[in-house]
């Protein structure tokens, strides 16, 4: 198996710095905005997202930050091996009237994105729903865009995309593997 | 996992994934939208060849918000009583294309026959077989134990955790459920009764056993005191000779409850006999896990039938 | 009636020779041929083996086995004779019913088929059946048993045992304590408590024999303890045997090779009663069968209909084929074992019983006048069971299992039931 990586650890902080200036920027500031990890890496993301906002803008970071798990809402239950389900934590301010950027680490088909907006509805009623990822590798199957993009990369369908985060893989960068 | 007839099909890190994805249900539970769409489409049959609408409920209220399609089938003959055999009643279920079969059956193994007998292809969730298992019982008391002892019991087992069954420990398809399954999760199990409802080879399986109750207290140091229902008809059938003398020794009252402590949790599967194996000081006490045991059974079958019906052939 | 040798068989001795059979008896054991010449080398060739415990089902359970599809049975498992438990519907309790069985294993032709009568009126354990009137019936009964049933009332068992000495009967008891196997349905032990399924305790079956065997002293009767089970019933028995008491006991098959572990399975087909039971038990019974303290080796044939077996553990009925496979299993634990002989097998397979139930004509050794009742098997051969055989039941406990020995060729008063391990007719 071949990999070469893609970015590497300068590179993904400084697109999670980008994404968090352009959050904060078509927000116009920190106000409503509540910042939902999809996990694992997501989760990780979109802390980090929010460890970089709160040096800018002063902001309750429980108030703000929060992961979204979509496993129970996942088209594909039946067809891969049983997955154990993970946190959601929604800020105690709830979602309604919110902006919510849901943060998640590859954008692939969409499915997963699907799966969050059906799980979102659950849990409230935001004003607006925006999509932070790092990776956008192409090959939608669904109407899916996303707003704030660390990297495109295009790919071929076969290729795997490997994100590795300090937090949970001690490596710190995106490799693609053929 | 296919089936759930025993608990000791489950390893540990499979029982506590269960009690995980339990945690997670039980959030759910406690919001507004009290349902998720991960079983669309499935189909579940409570297939139930004896009363028990506390479990029918649990089970039919945990597949309805996982959004499945629920079947009650009480099943009132078996082929003793020359009615429909368990058989045809499970080719009756396949025909009607039943995802998981939920089976409550007053003889030992008949959850084991049909998930063996291949004359259903889905899976059997084994929800109380005479005097043999009740897997989904242990599974709600070791999660509403884990929950009481850790803040955050996420991954963790019941280490260190001791525990004693009192009861009729022959005829209690909860205490065998739980000997196995508390043992697998790392807690000590102590085995109390009467010596004609407490069989060695179960006391073999045990830490411990005690033909008194006063003595289980003040020689094991316990966590949680887990009491039996005692039914009626093995009085009459002279396994103690009174509900009195029962009472006497084996009951847990005001007195054994002060005994134990102020950090030893009491747990009963219900529905309890008050003043026979259980005293209402002890029921509603406040370190008594009893309610919580009712509510969480929603929980844990949630996470079972999730599961036992999500995940593709090839795991 | 066909004239045929059997050429270079090999005895129970061991001693290898050819045996000379016409107009129903043996005519010669020697070096002589006459008429057809059939290969036997390498076959050892016994009396024709006598099961003393066959459920034939006929009357009334037609569904699960008849007097002939037993017969055939039979035949196939290398027996020349076999006593049909009484617990036929109607109950075999009277002159009529024992002499109609007995026409219908005339009219099959392949085995003789000896009724075995009740010892109360319907198993009920309350009066005594007309035991002197079937005795002095053309089936001649001379085994008398509740089978499936015990002679619980210590007063009836002790009436039984004193009248059947007029006519040198036997009563066979189906040693089980009722109260202590209320609603029993397999071994009580660690595995029972662990399936939860209700226990049948050792004790049950050994306080009956401890009993029974005192009353038998007492009465200077014969007792016959049928399927023996336990490590403890083997202690009592050779007690009783040193202190001089008739009594005799025979062992099934399964007894001898199966544990209560299989119950694990929840097969009902490893529901038997008594129950299957543990490694200790099947030792101290292979023992107990070595050394003479257990007579014989009797199946418990007892086929059910599917119905009675797929079904829950707790719903199905007692019991297991054993026909077609018990001189196998009688071959794996005294000779394979390395712990007995042929003579010993030919004892517990054909000598014994034939003196307990005082058969003429059968369980006699290989001589010369004798009628002949012969057993041919190829002891080196191997089969793994499969299916009920020719039984109209398929309750085969020992499906799958690889067993030592066929029957090659029975021989039933001079002429072939069974030859090339096929039904003759």
């Amino acid at each position: 198996m071949q990999s070469r990586t893609v970015l590497t650890s300068s590179d993904i902080d400084r697109a999670v710095t980008r994404i968090s200036h352009e959050i904060l920027e078509s927000n116009q500031g920190s106000q409503d905005l509540v910042i939902l990890g999809i996990p694992t890496r997501g989760a990780i993301l979109a802390k980090r997202i929010v460890d970089t906002i709160a040096k800018f803008e002063s902001i309750d970071t429980d108030a703000v930050l929060g992961t979204l798990d979509i496993t129970m809402h996942r088209d594909d239950l039946a067809s891969k091996p049983t997955r154990n389900p993970a946190k959601t934590v929604i800020p105690a301010g709830g979602l309604d009237g919110k902006v919510v950027v849901l943060v998640d680490d590859v954008l692939f088909s969409g499915r997963t994105i699907r799966a969050a907006l059906d799980a979102l509805g659950d849990y409230g009623r935001p004003s607006a729903v925006r999509l932070a990822v790092l990776i956008d590798r192409g090959h939608r199957e669904l109407p899916i865009r996303a707003d704030f993009v660390g990297k495109n990369l295009p790919t071929s369908r076969d290729e795997r995309i490997r994100v590795l985060l300090t937090e949970s893989d001690t490596e710190n960068e995106v490799v693609i593997e053929a | 996992m296919k089936h759930l007839v025993s608990v000791a099909d489950l390893t540990r890190e499979a029982a506590i994934a269960i009690l995980d994805t339990s945690l997670e249900m039980s959030e759910v539970n406690d919001r507004d939208i009290k349902k998720l769409p991960t079983l669309r489409g499935k189909t579940v049959v409570n297939l139930f060849f004896e009363d028990s609408t506390r479990t029918r409920i649990s089970f039919e209220v945990a597949a309805k918000r996982l959004s499945a399609d629920v079947i009650n089938f009480a099943a009132k003959g078996s082929s003793v009583s020359k009615g429909e055999s368990l058989k045809d009643t499970a080719q009756t279920l396949e025909a009607i294309g039943a995802d998981a079969v939920v089976i409550r059956h007053h003889a030992s193994g008949a959850a084991h026959m049909l998930a063996n007998s291949g004359w259903v292809k889905g899976s059997v969730i084994n929800a109380g077989d005479g005097t043999h298992e009740h897997p989904t019982q242990a599974l709600l008391d070791a999660f509403t134990l884990r929950s009481a002892i850790h803040t955050d019991a996420r991954g963790k087992g019941l280490d260190g955790v001791s525990v004693a069954i009192v009861g009729d420990i022959a005829h209690s398809r909860v205490a065998r459920s739980n000997l196995v399954l508390l043992k697998q999760l790392g807690a000590k199990v102590y085995l109390v009764g009467p010596p004609t409802l407490l069989p060695n080879a179960l006391v073999k399986r045990a830490d411990g056993f005690s033909y008194s109750l006063d003595e289980a207290i003040s020689t094991f140091k316990l966590d949680a005191v887990m009491m039996l229902r005692v039914q009626l008809e093995r009085m009459t059938a002279g396994f103690f000779p009174s509900e009195r003398e029962y009472a006497r020794i084996w009951g847990l009252n005001a007195d054994r409850l002060a005994l134990l402590g102020s950090e030893t949790f009491v747990m009963h599967p219900g529905p309890m006999n008050r003043g026979l194996e259980i005293d209402a000081a002890a029921a509603d006490s406040k370190n008594s896990l009893v309610l919580k045991q009712v509510a969480n059974g929603v929980s844990v079958r949630m996470a079972v039938l999730y599961h036992l019906l999500s995940g593709g052939e090839n795991e | 009636m066909s004239e045929f040798t059997l050429v270079n068989a090999t005895m129970a001795d061991g001693s290898v020779t050819n045996v000379g059979v016409a107009a129903g008896v043996i005519k010669f054991i020697g070096n002589e041929v006459m008429g057809e010449s059939i290969d036997a080398k390498g076959l050892v060739a016994l009396p024709g083996f006598i099961d003393l415990h066959t459920h034939l089902r006929e009357p009334g359970f037609e569904q699960s086995e008849t007097v002939l599809s037993g017969s055939r049975a039979a035949a196939l498992g290398g027996f020349t004779a076999v006593h049909a438990m009484a617990n036929t519907m109607p109950v075999a309790d009277t002159a009529g019913v024992v002499e109609q069985i007995k026409s219908l294993g005339d009219e099959a032709g392949l085995v003789q088929v000896q009724p075995i009568g009740a010892v109360t009126v319907g198993l009920g354990g309350e009066r005594l059946a007309e035991l002197g009137a079937m005795a002095n019936s053309r089936a001649k009964v001379t085994i008398f048993s509740d089978d499936g049933k015990c002679v619980s009332d210590p007063l009836l068992m002790r009436r039984a045992l004193a009248y059947v000495k007029s006519f040198d009967g036997v009563i066979a008891q189906h040693a089980q304590e009722p109260r202590l196997t209320e609603n029993s349905q397999m071994h009580e032990g660690n595995v029972s408590a662990e399936l939860g399924l209700a226990g049948w305790p050792a004790v049950a079956e050994e306080s009956i024999i401890a009993r029974d065997v005192l009353l038998a002293e007492a009465t200077g009767s014969r007792l016959h303890i049928c399927h023996l089970s336990t490590a403890g019933s083997v202690e009592i028995i050779r007690w009783a045997k040193r202190r001089g008491i008739k009594v005799t006991a025979e062992v099934t098959p399964h007894h001898l090779l199966l544990t209560d572990e299989l119950a694990r399975t929840y097969n009902p087909v490893y529901k038997v009663n008594p129950p299957l039971r543990t490694d200790a038990d099947v030792k101290a019974l292979r023992e107990a069968l070595v050394d003479g303290t257990i007579d014989i080796v009797a199946t418990d044939h007892a086929p059910h209909p599917v119905e009675a077996k797929e079904c829950e553990w707790a719903a199905a009925a007692f019991g297991m084929l054993g026909l077609e496979t018990a001189a196998s299993i009688a071959q794996l634990v005294l000779i394979d074992s390395g712990e007995s002989n042929w003579q010993r097998f030919s004892e517990v397979m054909s000598l014994n019983p034939a003196a307990i139930s005082k058969l003429a004509d059968q369980g006699q050794l290989l001589a010369v006048g004798n009628v002949a009742n012969i057993t041919l098997i190829n002891p080196a051969a191997t089969r793994v069971i499969s299916g009920g055989g020719a039984s109209k039941s398929s309750n085969q406990p020992f499906e799958g299992i690889e067993l030592p020995g066929t029957v090659i060729h029975t021989i039933y008063r001079g002429a072939f039931s069974v030859r090339d391990s096929k039904l003759a007719k």
